[in-house]
């Protein structure tokens, strides 16, 4: 009877859940036909709300909170323009194209993507209520057509192929807003706003991680043939339609475009091993030398912690390679800047930075020539424990030491003193030298100093074999940036490497040899006795 | 190999605009055509626009990037927000009837295209109307990269490239909106400005600051003159038949 009970008790259980879930199912499958025929968006308000009105507005028109700390500005919803789509030049985006923004982002901005943060549910309903903001959407002459992509030809990759995509790159302008070397720093750059006035920066070809849209070349192949409406980038469709050149040659461009970036997204490595060389320290940032060294990425970010803080930082990363000699250390710090700052072409640019931006003094500074700058920063000396200096630039009380280039004065460096984010004092025959190079929108700058200390209580004595702290700053002039508007990183760590010497390899051997040998004695012994034993 | 060839089209157009005489200015466009569908009979509305005060003066325009349009000038070109003919006269107004029209009436956009050239790195002309339908065709005369921008809020935007002499895009509008702004983002000075309307009764004042609308039925009308810099005004008129009615508009310089 109670087996009988329990087996009836669990067909009903399972009759029951059936049920549920072909409710659910039904619930599910309806759910998408009552939003397009009711146009329910309550649930979408409540997401929004909650979500998003912080920067794109209780209205949609992209002023909510902190749109005066972002640059891009947060995307005004009430125009219905937006930037990542599939359809032509001015077409609206397909819903598609809204929910790729949503769950992925926007790369390089401070969109980010909300695919594990919010349900299906919500992403969705948050999309509709989106629609809402424009008159556009309900307009159905406007339906949104995506284009036809076609598939990427094979051979992308090979040198040939890749010529051919630098040679459009040049044909069809790439380079009036993107530079000959795809850094962003090209003619008409400095000029460069959005449909609202904002500035805009040409993007970085470099940093395909960065792309709003996604880096891949399908991403790229899109992006030059829908163009990004509301930003200075065009459509390039109509020159396929005018023959001007073929699918697969603007396929070649997008293909040369990813080919400027590595081909992963740079992975942060904490430790900056410098190995030793034998040759002459090589001082010039060009220096085959550097060929041969390994090279590590570090994110910068905009310093928010003191005022007056700085939203919208230019330099994303820097490069960084490092080689000691027995008695010196050199340090190469290459990063992407648009500008050659000072430069009075991108004053405009300044202003438009400065003005986009809320001030933390309430009134806004006006635009001037500022340079670029580096700082790389150390402790005073190699902590023995844990704990390091505070990282913004230390201390009154636990200062840190700091080596400065300034672009103005390009083949000198200062060393000095920090003790917080606004004291710096520089200390007299640091022995610190600087050579940079310039080069189509990337400072090169390399830093050299002996090892061993004039003054080991404020100058750190660099040793091999430790984890030396180190952090790095950068401010690009043109972007506003000086004083505390900065970039910054946090601390790692750089290691002066010695050559492993042989007896790490010897030692083993021998103590293998030594082991075996050992064994066997004891074997033999072992095997004596038994012989002796069997003989009595 | 199309690159081969766009450069040989490029060449020979850039031959024919050379060979044009006189480069101080670069000639305009053709005039864009008068809006089809106005009866002959109705009435006309004239006038003279004009500033008070000194114009400000137009920023010169560093063409040193693109030499082919460097090329075209005998003098340093400038920008053209402010351009004024003799005894203050004021040019480049877009005037149109902003309220009066019957709210039924449906008027024919001609099949004529309006046409904006991008010729020595300027647009011309700087000022334009086009009706609602009407195909608007933009060309490119100089041999460099331009991307044509239009910034719309009651029309959808576009964005579009024409890296090279010879090109054509040709796009329409669907609604009434004063003005849709134009600009090139590869050359930062270039701006245009295109009325767009559903009506045909829109002019753009000439160098010597005169327009005229004609074929208006009878009707009280308020006619309002817009400038790039200057902003707008209106005035009223009323057309009772074939009458020409004066409507003169006077701008302060600030």
């Amino acid at each position: 009877m109670e087996a009988e009970d329990g087996r009836g008790q669990q067909v009903r259980a399972v009759w029951r859940f059936g049920g549920l879930a072909v409710s659910v199912g039904i619930l599910l499958t309806a759910q998408p036909l009552n939003r397009l025929t009711a146009q329910d968006t309550t649930a979408g308000r409540v997401v929004y709300v909650k979500w998003c009105a912080g920067c794109h507005g209780d209205n949609g028109a992209g002023d909510g909170e902190g749109a005066h700390r972002m640059i891009p500005p947060p995307r005004d919803f009430t125009g219905a323009i937006y930037q990542i789509r599939t359809t032509a030049s001015g077409q609206l985006p397909t819903d598609a194209d809204l929910m790729r923004s949503i769950d992925e982002g926007l790369g390089g901005t401070a969109m980010p993507g909300w695919k594990s943060r919010l349900s299906d549910r919500q992403r969705h309903d948050v999309l509709a209520y989106i629609k809402t903001f424009s008159t556009f959407f309900a307009d159905t002459s406007l339906r949104p057509k995506p284009l036809t992509f076609g598939k990427e030809p094979g051979g992308g990759t090979g040198a040939d192929a890749l010529k051919v995509g630098r040679q459009f790159y040049d044909s069809i302008g790439c380079r009036k807003c993107h530079g000959d070397q795809g850094r962003g720093d090209g003619p008409s750059a400095p000029t460069l706003k959005d449909d609202a006035g904002h500035p805009m920066f040409a993007a970085d070809l470099h940093e395909s991680w960065r792309f709003n849209g996604g880096g891949t070349v399908g991403d790229i192949y899109h992006r030059l043939r829908t163009g990004l409406d509301g930003t200075p980038m065009p459509s390039f469709s109509d020159l396929l339609d005018q023959k001007f050149l073929t699918e697969t040659e603007l396929w070649r461009v997008a293909e040369y475009v990813r080919s400027l970036s590595p081909a992963e997204a740079p992975v942060v490595r904490d430790v900056i091993h410098a190995p030793l060389v034998t040759r002459a320290l090589p001082h010039s940032p060009d220096d085959s030398a550097w060929t041969a060294v390994d090279a590590y990425w570090f994110p910068l970010v905009g310093q928010v912690i003191r005022k007056s803080r700085w939203f919208s930082p230019a330099v994303s990363g820097v490069w960084v390679k490092a080689v000691h000699t027995a008695d010196s250390i050199a340090l190469r710090v290459v990063w992407d800047d648009r500008s050659q700052s000072p430069d009075t072409a991108w004053l405009g640019h300044v202003g438009r930075v400065l003005a986009a931006l809320d001030p933390d003094e309430g009134t806004q500074e006006p635009p001037a020539l500022w340079p670029d700058q580096l700082a790389v920063q150390f402790p005073v000396a190699i902590p023995t424990g844990m704990e390091r200096p505070y990282f913004l630039m230390g201390s009154t009380s636990a200062p840190v030491y700091q080596w400065r280039w300034v672009s103005t004065a390009r083949t000198a460096a200062v060393a000095g003193l920090a003790r917080g984010i606004d004291r710096f004092d520089s200390l007299p025959s640091t022995g610190v030298g600087a050579q940079s190079v310039y080069d189509h929108g990337q400072w090169r700058v390399v830093f050299t100093r002996a090892l061993a200390s004039p003054d080991t209580a404020s100058q750190l004595p660099f040793r091999t074999g430790r984890a030396i702290p180190v952090a790095f700053f950068a401010w690009d002039g043109s972007n506003g940036e000086h004083g505390t508007r900065m970039a910054i990183s946090t601390w790692y760590f750089l290691a002066l490497d010695v050559p492993v010497p042989a007896r790490v390899f010897i030692s083993p051997v021998i103590a293998m040899v030594l082991t075996l040998g050992l064994g066997m004695l004891v074997v033999w012994r072992a095997q004596q006795k038994t012989t002796f034993r069997r003989k009595q | 190999m199309n690159g081969r060839i766009f450069s040989v089209v490029g060449g020979m157009f850039l031959l024919t605009v050379c060979s044009k005489g006189d480069r101080s200015a670069v000639q305009a466009a053709p005039p864009a055509p008068q809006p089809a569908a106005v009866s002959a009979d109705g009435g006309t509305i004239t006038g003279k626009i004009k500033f008070t005060g000194t114009a400000p003066r137009n920023p010169a325009i560093d063409m040193s990037e693109e030499a082919a349009c460097k090329a075209k000038y005998k003098t340093s070109p400038t920008e053209e927000n402010v351009v004024a003919g003799p005894a203050n006269a004021l040019a480049n107004v877009f005037v149109y009837v902003s309220a009066g029209l019957p709210a039924n009436a449906k008027y024919q956009a001609p099949s004529t295209p309006v046409t904006l050239d991008q010729n020595g790195c300027r647009y011309h002309p700087h000022v334009l109307g086009i009706m609602v339908g009407q195909p608007f065709e933009i060309i490119n005369s100089d041999p460099v990269l331009h991307n044509i921008k239009a910034i719309a809020k009651k029309n959808r935007p576009f964005n579009v490239s024409q890296p090279s002499a010879g090109m054509k895009t040709t796009r329409t509008f669907s609604t009434a909106e004063v003005m849709v702004n134009l600009e090139c983002n590869v050359h930062g000075w270039m701006k245009a400005f295109l009325g767009v309307r559903s009506d045909p009764f829109y002019a753009v004042s000439g160098e010597d600051g005169s327009f005229s609308i004609k074929g208006l039925p009878p009707g009280t009308y308020t006619i309002e003159a817009w400038h790039e810099k200057f902003g707008t005004q209106t005035v009223t008129v009323t057309i009772a038949g074939t009458e020409s009615k004066p409507a003169n508009f006077t701008f302060a310089a600030h």
